[in-house]
């Protein structure tokens, strides 16, 4: 069962930029892509935990800032010929509001 | 042998530009397959009509517009019978009749007769000395009545006509123009393209009678005179009928071909009776008569298809351009430009330039351009025309075109540079761009008459002449040697750091994405490398116009700190020339207090560093320092980072000049400013140099006699002494060198590439030269760093604490506390 919780506006994020939202578990990098769509990551780079949700948006990727990795927005997965994978949470836009289902078992490692 | 017996026997009624087209094109495709005969009434082999112009003007020789010699028949097993005119098409028994009466048989016939000058049907119009301008014959008599007579009158206004007035008129003779409408070349050119080449022209002495009907044409033995409706004369030795052209179909209507307005032909450019073929300004093809050659070029190739049984192509109509040859003149014109409820025009009149350019638009499409003055990007909007591009993305800056050059081979070169590899170059034999370079590549071709040869791209009006050449020289590069690859930005482009900063400035391109769609991005939003760089490279070239796009900003230089390995950030307040005060470090012990910030550290540029500030108490950590009139040090920059200075006359015993005074007024001028990487200074007060500024990007070493300006140093990843600029007297001037130098580099450089890799790569005297020793330059260098400065004196962090600005970056989106 995934539970939706409503997290905020779209247009509270930048297009090709990202928010953060603070749970217990750990910060989660929501993206909003050129065509408006959105990704959830946890906001940990799979290198050295470089925060993603400060990274240069770009098509579906998301680069970290702190050396470079290229991150999937979609899959989370590194792209090659870097390795490693951030975990993603469902997420949605529906009439210009964003909703967030956070993996647990993700969100608390 | 048998071979010849049984081979088709294909027969050419027109020795002219689309039937030799034709033939050419077949033999490309199926050498063999034919025993050819050519029949034509001219005594010459093909030449290029086009060219009649520039014979006429005295700019070409008959011989210089050969196409196809005589040799060139025999080479090619084509029997040539020049001089003989076919009178009749016998189409029972497939043989045509030539005036002699001799019979040749064919299983197929190509009637290619192209079309004759329409003579007015005026009193007089038999008198010698009146004579349309079609061929070399009549070009002859006009260069004979021209070394004979001196008045010439051209009845007609349009293309033809006016090539003919220019020519007789280069010729010597006093030339009037009479044209029934109040517009030259009407068909081609909107009034005020007309108005202004009439003004041209009448510059260059032409004469103009318009709006005037011709009644009759005067003389006895010959020609002396025009009468007009008005009643008014004109003497006149020579009359040339311009008017127009009327297809020549008599041949083909008398063999009963179904004729119209020329001869009717199919899509596969058949007419009627399947055997017979007909291409050129003797055709009619979906009620279309064409008068250029490019079209007829078009059918050529759809005719040799089916001749050589390859049965696929078809002709689907063609979209025409026209150029005017008249040297000195740039006139381009192309598609429908009668004004229209529902079309859009972007008109752009440069009265100083003589330049006027109009684009028509209907439904976000290029529909049709009138160029004159500037007509180079004529191409491009034509290419956009007939592919049927949407250029909505790029209306504001599409009257600029793609190759905006008009001022010179160099530019030109460059915008040739820029042009995608459909772009045409070559209208008349539709030759692309990229035709050209793989044609110069691969054969090794190095000059126009190579190029012409093997691509024909400016081997018919030569128009295109110019294009051809720059394509030449970019392809080749300066020197003839291989040119090393360029190496494109990133690798979402193949472009280089050079060609995207000049085609912003070329095209005025000013947002990311506009530049990525003109210069062909390979992907969608570009990457962490290439979005930076056009986002400074568009900071940097429209100062004030420009909005800095902050998702294109590294995070440092979104959130003005810098980001640590924990993802906290560090905080560095700007301190001019190393110099702090009491109150700013009690305001700065504060802050690090209140905000538990863990680390206090002075810097190497001497300033203070505040570790391990979170992301979300930026804001207020600023507003406190903002409180003490600090403001961002830029520590995270590519842009003026601090000015390094040591005490200098002030304080200490040798110093000569007042270093720390000058490191302020440098750091107050230049800080705000963005540059491709991060800028450095150093001033130190004497020689012993203990500022360091000799490893800086620019460093001062004060002397008694003035100040030595170094610059390209380096002391990180590479540890690199600076290079001597030049030595001035006063602080005015080396506030002056040193801001023109930054600029011309902020100009130059290429995003992220440190002062001295620009210099080893551009040059020391080079950078000197125009710096230093062009002062001029130099002011206007000054000039324009002082004026992008305007716009980028802006503290970020009082923006950001006090005035909202970018609130959303600095606090979460949400808070969950999950169950
Ligand atoms: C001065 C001038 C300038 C021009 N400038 C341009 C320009 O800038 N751009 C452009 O695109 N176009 C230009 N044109 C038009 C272009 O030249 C023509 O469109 C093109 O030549 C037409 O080719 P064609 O083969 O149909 O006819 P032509 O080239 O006229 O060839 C027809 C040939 O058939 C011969 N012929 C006719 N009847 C018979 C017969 N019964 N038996 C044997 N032979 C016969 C004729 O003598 C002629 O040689 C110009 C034309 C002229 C005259
Ligand atoms: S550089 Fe010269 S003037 Fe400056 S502190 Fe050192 S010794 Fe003194
Ligand atoms: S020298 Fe290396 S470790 Fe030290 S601050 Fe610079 S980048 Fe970091
Ligand atoms: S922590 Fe993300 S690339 Fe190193």
């Amino acid at each position: 069962m995934t539970s939706w919780i409503e997290i905020g506006a779209l247009d509270d994020i930048p297009r090709l930029g990202s928010r953060v939202v603070r749970t217990p578990g750990g910060n989660i990098a929501v993206f909003r892509t050129e065509s408006d769509e959105v990704f959830a990551l946890d906001d940990r780079c799979p290198h050295k935990g470089g925060p993603l949700s400060q990274g240069i948006v770009h098509n579906k990727r998301v680069t970290c800032p702190l050396h470079n990795f290229v991150i999937e927005l979609a899959s989370g997965q590194a792209v090659a010929p870097d390795e490693g994978c951030t975990h993603t949470h469902p997420a949605k836009v529906e009439n210009g509001v964003v909703w967030l289902s956070v993996r647990q078992a993700a969100a608390v490692s | 042998m048998l071979d010849k017996v049984t081979k088709q026997k294909l027969v050419v009624i027109g020795n002219g530009m689309a039937g030799i087209r034709t033939v050419e094109a077949l033999l490309e495709r199926a050498p063999d397959l034919y025993d050819i005969t050519v029949f034509g009434s001219e005594p010459y082999g093909n030449y290029n009509r086009i060219l009649l112009s520039p014979v006429l003007a005295g700019e070409k020789t008959v011989d210089d517009i050969m196409l196809n010699t005589v040799d060139w028949y025999e080479d090619n097993n084509i029997t040539l019978r020049k001089g003989e005119t076919i009178s009749m098409i016998d189409r029972r028994t497939c043989e045509v009749v030539t005036e002699a009466g001799e019979r040749v048989p064919y299983d197929r016939l190509l009637i290619a007769t192209g079309s004759n000058p329409i003579m007015l049907p005026l009193p007089g119009k038999d008198l010698p000395g009146v004579i349309g301008f079609r061929d070399i014959y009549d070009v002859d008599r006009m260069i004979k009545a021209s070394t004979d007579y001196r008045n010439a009158v051209v009845i007609g206004g349009g293309l033809l006509g006016l090539e003919a007035a220019n020519g007789l008129m280069k010729r010597g003779m006093n030339v009037t123009v009479v044209h029934l409408l109040d517009t030259l070349m009407e068909r081609q050119l909107d009034p005020v393209a007309g108005g202004l080449l009439r003004k041209s022209l009448e510059e260059r002495g032409m004469v103009f009678k318009m709006p005037a009907q011709t009644q009759a044409i005067l003389g006895e033995d010959r020609v002396t005179g025009v009468r007009f409706g008005d009643g008014t004369e004109l003497a006149a030795d020579l009359v040339v009928m311009a008017v127009g052209i009327r297809p020549n179909f008599e041949l083909a209507k008398k063999a009963g071909l179904y004729c119209e307005r020329g001869i009717v032909v199919s899509d596969t450019m058949q007419t009627y009776d399947g055997r017979i073929y007909a291409v050129g300004e003797c055709v009619q093809h979906r009620r279309q008569t064409y008068g250029l050659v490019a079209p007829l070029f078009d059918q050529a190739k759809v005719c040799a298809n089916h001749l050589a049984m390859k049965g696929f192509a078809t002709y689907d109509g063609s979209v025409t351009s026209t150029k005017l040859k008249v040297t000195g003149i740039d006139l381009f014109s192309a598609g429908d430009f009668a004004p229209g409820p529902d079309k859009e025009e972007i008109v752009l009149q440069d009265a100083n330039r003589g330049v006027y350019k109009r684009i028509i638009l209907k439904d976000k499409k290029i529909v049709g351009a009138v160029l004159y003055g500037d007509t180079i990007d004529g191409p491009w909007y034509f290419q956009h025309l007939r592919d049927g591009t949407d250029v909505s993305h790029m209306r504001e800056r599409l009257v600029f075109g793609a190759a905006n050059l008009g001022d010179g081979g160099v530019n030109g070169q460059n915008s040739v540079a820029a042009m995608s590899d459909e772009t045409e170059i070559c209208g008349c034999n539709g030759v692309c761009k990229g035709a050209i370079v793989k044609a110069i590549s691969e054969k090794k071709l190095f000059t126009l008459d190579d190029v012409r040869a093997h691509t024909k791209a400016s081997s018919s009006c030569g128009s295109c002449t110019g294009l051809v050449e720059q394509v030449l020289a970019f392809t080749l590069g300066g020197d003839y040697s291989a040119a090393p690859k360029v190496k494109p930005l990133c690798k979402c482009t193949d472009h280089s750091h050079d060609d995207v900063r000049r085609v912003i400035v070329e095209q005025q391109l000013k947002t990311i994405p506009a530049v990525m769609r003109f210069m062909e991005w390979k992907t969608l939003n570009g990457c962490h490398s290439c979005r930076p760089a056009l986002n400074y490279y568009l900071l940097a070239t429209w100062p004030g116009e420009y909005r800095d796009d902050q998702q294109s900003r590294f995070i440092n230089e979104r959130v003005h700190a810098n980001i640590q390995k924990d993802g906290t950030y560090s905080v560095v307040p700007r301190m001019w020339g190393g110099v702090t005060t009491p109150s700013e470090l009690r305001a700065i012990a504060d802050v690090a207090e209140k905000f538990n910030i863990p680390t206090v550290k002075v810097t190497g540029g001497q300033r203070i560093d505040l570790l391990g500030v979170k992301k979300e108490d930026l804001p207020a950590v600023w507003a406190d320092l903002n409180d003490a009139g600090m403001v961002s040090g830029h520590a995270y920059a590519k842009g003026l980072r601090t000015v390094k200075t040591c005490v200098g006359s002030e304080w200490c015993r040798f110093g000569t000049q007042d270093s720390t005074g000058l490191g302020v007024k440098l750091e107050k001028f230049m800080w705000g400013s963005w540059t491709p990487a991060k800028v450095k200074l150093g001033v130190s007060g004497c020689p012993r140099n203990c500022a360091e500024a000799t490893c800086k990007d620019v460093g001062v070493v004060c002397v008694d006699s003035g100040y030595e300006i170094h610059f390209a140093g380096a002391a990180g990843l590479h540890i690199k002494g600076t290079e001597f600029l030049t030595k001035v007297e006063t602080e005015d001037e080396t506030l002056e060198v040193i801001v023109a130098l930054t600029q011309l580099y902020r100009e130059e450089g290429w995003y992220l590439e440190r002062m001295y890799k620009w210099c080893d790569r551009v040059g020391l005297e080079q950078i000197r030269k125009r710096v230093v020793d062009d002062i001029a330059n130099r002011k206007a260098l000054f000039a324009r760093f002082a004026h992008s400065q305007q716009f980028a004196q802006t503290d970020p962090w009082a923006e950001r604490a006090s005035r909202g600005v970018d609130r959303n970056e600095f606090a979460p989106l949400a808070e969950l506390e999950l169950a």
